[in-house]
């Protein structure tokens, strides 16, 4: 048996064939445990859960759990029955799995035999015996939902400690969310998070919709990674398809998706200096970001990327005059960037600020299957636009970035280092741009099959599991990483202060939306 | 120190006037102006995302940016509802925040207005009206204003604002 072997744990069924390496592994329930305690010996982590109601073609639910090692995807499959559908939680192994395993309660009735059965998703929208993901679930009409105010947070006792309620509405621009602080004096003994408040149907609305077209809602589904989930989206049911877009396309789409990335780390780096007394940094950030959001508009026609990434490749080419614009303005960027980077170095009251606060150490991520850019910036090097690697990127030598510190520094350094790596990458992908055309053909109808997209977007590994049937959409679960990340915010917020939480918070810059769902 | 000090003044001023939409003429002065006889203060905005993608958001923040400046024409946002005269609202109402919408609406004195930027708080947009959603944001609230897009560009978000400030008292 060889390390990424996983028969003697269930069926390998298949090697799906695809941009991304994929194995599928049945397992009886009582295997599960030991096949992710297997993955996991091996580095791997936990990038997905979720449930589909499978009832309508004779089976009972499908439970699917998405783990990565250093092969690429392992996705387990559990059969559950039609009636009381329950298997063994895995948060024991994987401690986000907590919510995902609550989540696919509140929205199919399947129940992880876990210790911690409080509803996540569901406030009180729909009671708490109806499941909007079934199939047979009644659509309306509905009645205004009464305010969720009876969730049991975890009660911290003793003398001197209170507790802080901060949200769902934030004093900021920023997406609602609950915290609940237990404090002394301003000291955090324990923050809770209650997300949920953006949950509006969006599984549910795919399920309405044709495959070709859903990528417009898989776009929103975080609007501020709209290339990455889009083009997660279009890679699982190119697999589907059995088709793979034209070589242009693919390298127009990495463009996007770097662009995307640049322009997330400015708005976020300006936030973080703003968000510790250093205003000049929000002007002088939010002006480059701007400065690059127009240059999408005179090249792409859309300041945001939302419907640039379609099925089959790009919804635009880009000319040759609009590639030597964007080619001309990057070494101006390369430069201001190297000049903000060292004043924030040099800015003592900055680093003051920065180091030392919400600090995940190497091996507290490890365990808590911290990803993404604040996992790279706690000693996990994992990005996978190398790890597994997917077209174009697998040709581009993408440099990752890395940081054992874990604190807000190391997530500022390797938003730094990312900066310039997208600039370095954007440079070659518009130098040697290649000349296929930038969208291949479709289908004229989409086979019955199911098929995944694995794309590292700004924040971390973006994936969309796609099923599909009769030409639509049977079952889609776009999985944002900020699933695995929020839950380690907790943690970084310990014993630190109550007014450091907007600094330590923004340097995570979680998605409530892509979450909530 | 140094450095930051001649990074400032190497950028210069880039403020464009709000007037570049071409709905403003007369720039800056005039409409602080106009702002000060019709409020007598600043225009005070609370934004709620009601359920949004967080891509409205991106282009909220950008009219704050120093090419819209905003804030420089006299009109910013606040922390609390209790001292907004304008909300805007972003997002299709998710059903979960419903009832914090109103209570963020209840809470601002009168008179008062809302803005519903961007298609899903216009129409509900791609996430239209459901289990979980509410739709549009005129379905929860009075709706005084809306801005199409998606997400809709920070000059049309400017000139939703300036025209509650051309409207003034209610």
């Amino acid at each position: 048996m060889s390390v990424m072997d996983y028969t003697t744990h269930g069926e390998v069924v298949e090697m799906q064939t695809g941009a991304i390496p994929v194995r599928l592994v049945r397992v009886p329930p009582e295997r599960l445990q030991v096949l992710c305690g297997a993955v996991d010996a091996q580095g791997g982590v936990l990038q997905a859960l979720w449930a589909s109601d499978q009832r309508m073609t004779g089976g009972g639910f499908l439970l699917r759990i998405a783990l990565q090692d250093d092969v690429g995807l392992v996705i387990v499959e559990l059969a559950l029955p039609a009636e009381s559908p329950s298997y063994p939680s895995i948060a024991g192994l994987f401690p986000a799995a907590g919510r995902m395993e609550r989540a696919a309660y509140d929205l199919l009735g399947v129940r992880a035999e876990a210790s911690d059965q409080r509803p996540w998703i569901r406030h009180q929208a729909w009671s708490e015996d109806r499941f909007p993901l079934r199939h047979d679930f009644d659509l309306g009409p509905f009645g205004g939902p009464p305010a969720d105010e009876s969730y049991p947070f975890v009660r911290v006792t003793g003398d001197g400690v209170h507790e802080l309620a901060v949200g769902p509405v934030h004093a900021g621009t920023i997406e609602p969310g609950h915290f609940r602080f237990s404090v002394v004096g301003e000291k955090v003994l324990r923050l809770e998070e209650r997300l949920g408040y953006t949950h509006k149907g969006i599984e549910k609305r795919f399920a309405m919709l044709p495959a070709f077209g859903a990528e417009r809602l898989a776009a929103r589904v975080s609007g501020d990674s709209a290339v990455a989930f889009s083009w997660a989206y279009c890679m699982a049911l190119e697999m589907i398809c059995g088709i793979s877009p034209p070589l242009r396309a693919l390298w127009l789409r990495a463009l996007y998706l770097e662009r995307e990335r640049i322009a997330n780390h400015l708005g976020d780096l300006g936030a973080l200096g703003q968000d510790a007394g250093f205003g000049i940094a929000l002007a002088q950030f939010s002006r480059l970001k701007e400065n690059l959001i127009r240059a999408n508009q005179s090249a792409f026609g859309a300041r945001y990327l939302m419907d640039a990434v379609i099925p089959g490749g790009v919804a635009t080419d880009l000319d040759e005059s609009r590639r030597w614009m964007l080619l001309a303005m990057i070494p101006g960027l390369e430069s201001e960037l190297s000049l903000l980077s060292e004043i924030y170095d040099d800015h003592a009251g900055l680093q003051d600020r920065f180091s030392g606060t919400g600090c995940v150490n190497p091996r507290l991520a490890r365990q808590l299957g911290l990803v993404g850019l604040a996992g790279r910036a706690s000693g996990q090097g994992r990005d996978a636009r190398r790890d597994p690697g997917y077209a174009p990127y697998d040709t581009l030598d993408v440099h990752p970035a890395g940081s054992l510190e874990g604190d807000v520094r190391a997530r500022v350094s390797v938003r730094f280092q990312e900066l310039f790596e997208s600039l370095r990458l954007s440079r070659i992908l518009l130098e040697r741009l290649p000349s296929t055309p930038h969208r291949g053909p479709l289908p004229d109808k989409v086979p019955d099959g199911f098929g995944l997209g694995l794309v590292e977007g700004w924040r971390g590994p973006v994936l969309v599991s796609l099923e599909t049937a009769g030409g639509t959409i049977h079952r889609c679960h776009p999985h944002d990483p900020s699933w695995q990340n929020w839950p380690v915010i907790e943690h970084a917020m310990i014993g630190n202060i109550v007014p450091d939480f907007p600094l330590i918070n923004k340097s995570f810059n979680l998605s409530y939306s892509g979450q909530d769902l | 120190m140094l450095r930051t000090l001649k990074q400032i003044i190497r950028t210069g001023l880039i403020s464009e006037s709000p007037a570049s939409g071409g709905e403003d003429p007369g720039g800056t002065s005039k409409l602080q102006a106009r702002l000060h006889r019709r409020f007598g203060r600043a225009l005070a905005i609370r934004h709620v995302d009601a359920g949004s993608c967080n891509g409205c958001e991106l282009e909220i923040h950008a009219v704050n940016n120093p090419y819209y400046n905003l804030e420089g024409s006299g009109i910013r946002f606040v922390a609390s509802p209790r001292h907004a005269d304008v909300l805007l609202v972003t997002g299709p109402v998710s059903r979960h925040m419903e009832t914090a919408l109103k209570l963020v609406y209840d809470a601002m004195p009168d008179p008062k207005w809302v803005v519903a930027v961007g298609n899903c708080a216009c129409t509900g947009g791609v996430f239209g009206v459901g289990y979980a959603s509410c739709g549009s944001v005129a379905s929860v609230l009075p709706v005084d204003r809306v801005v199409s897009g998606c997400p809709p560009p920070p000059e049309a978000i400017l000139r939703a604002v300036l025209s509650v400030v051309r409207t003034g008292r209610k």
